[in-house]
């Protein structure tokens, strides 16, 4: 009997490893998702720095030297893009997670999402020169 | 009604997400400029070692560690629920662990600086 009831049987056309390939929204979605994996990689990897830096200056000064590892600044640099696109993509989202009402009206999306660009470039410039670029 | 650990997840999903787009993209800045040889003064030893001494240092070094991996944990446990690895439960406590491991050992290595 249920061989008969079977013999349709309903497969999914969507694939559970590649359905986000069918649409570019869900290739951005997934690109999104994947920032996760490098910014999570280079948090461990400063948790690496701020433990080698407990064990001592030769320790540290090891870090530095793997950092300088062309691999390392592949690494680096992939992670900046990453980076730069999950700001990016969470910054524009914001107002939508956390629309801001002030009385009656929202305020628009536009400028809550610019508030946070315009604090974005405050903490880097701090952050910077705290750090003693310049 | 079920116990659920959805809302603290969340939570630090959104804090993680937040601090890593505001702080990330200047650190890497900070650790390639030293990658490339322009050590920048603070990633110094002797300075960046005052910098963790301090107690504000340890709370901003804290502070981005724990919520940028406790971040990166969640969205790492649904980016893999989107690319077909649908055991949750085994990636939720994989995920979890490395970013419980990873806070546990900030706060031994801050308190030993």
């Amino acid at each position: 009997m249920a061989e008969q009831v079977n013999r349709k049987p309903y497969v999914r056309e969507v694939s559970p490893t590649r359905w986000f390939l069918r649409d570019r929204r869900y290739m951005r979605y997934m690109a999104r998702e994947v920032t996760c994996l490098f910014i999570g990689a280079y948090t461990l990897m400063l948790l690496v720095g701020i433990a080698r830096l407990a064990q001592g200056p030769a320790a540290y000064e090891a870090f530095l030297a793997a950092l300088r590892e062309p691999a390392s600044i592949v690494f680096q640099v992939l992670t900046l893009g990453f980076a730069l696109y999950h700001t990016t993509t969470w910054f524009n989202v914001t107002p939508k997670a956390l629309p801001l009402q002030i009385g009656e009206e929202f305020v628009p999306g536009g400028a809550v999402a610019g508030a946070h660009y315009v604090l974005w470039a405050l903490i880097s410039v701090v952050i910077l020169f705290l750090a003693g670029v310049f | 009604m079920a116990k659920s650990n959805k809302p603290i997840v969340w939570g630090l999903f959104a804090a993680g997400g937040t601090v890593s787009a505001f702080v990330i993209p200047v650190l890497v800045l900070l650790t390639l400029l030293a990658a490339l040889g322009h050590v920048p003064t603070t990633l110094a030893y002797d300075n960046l070692r005052g910098f963790a001494a301090s107690w504000w240092g340890k709370i901003a070094i804290f502070g981005v560690i724990f919520f940028s991996l406790w971040g990166s944990a969640h969205r790492l446990r649904i980016t893999c629920f989107d690319f077909g690895l649908r055991a949750d439960t085994l990636v939720a406590t994989v995920v979890y662990a490395v970013a419980a491991v990873g806070s546990v050992a900030t706060v031994v290595y801050l308190a030993a600086l």
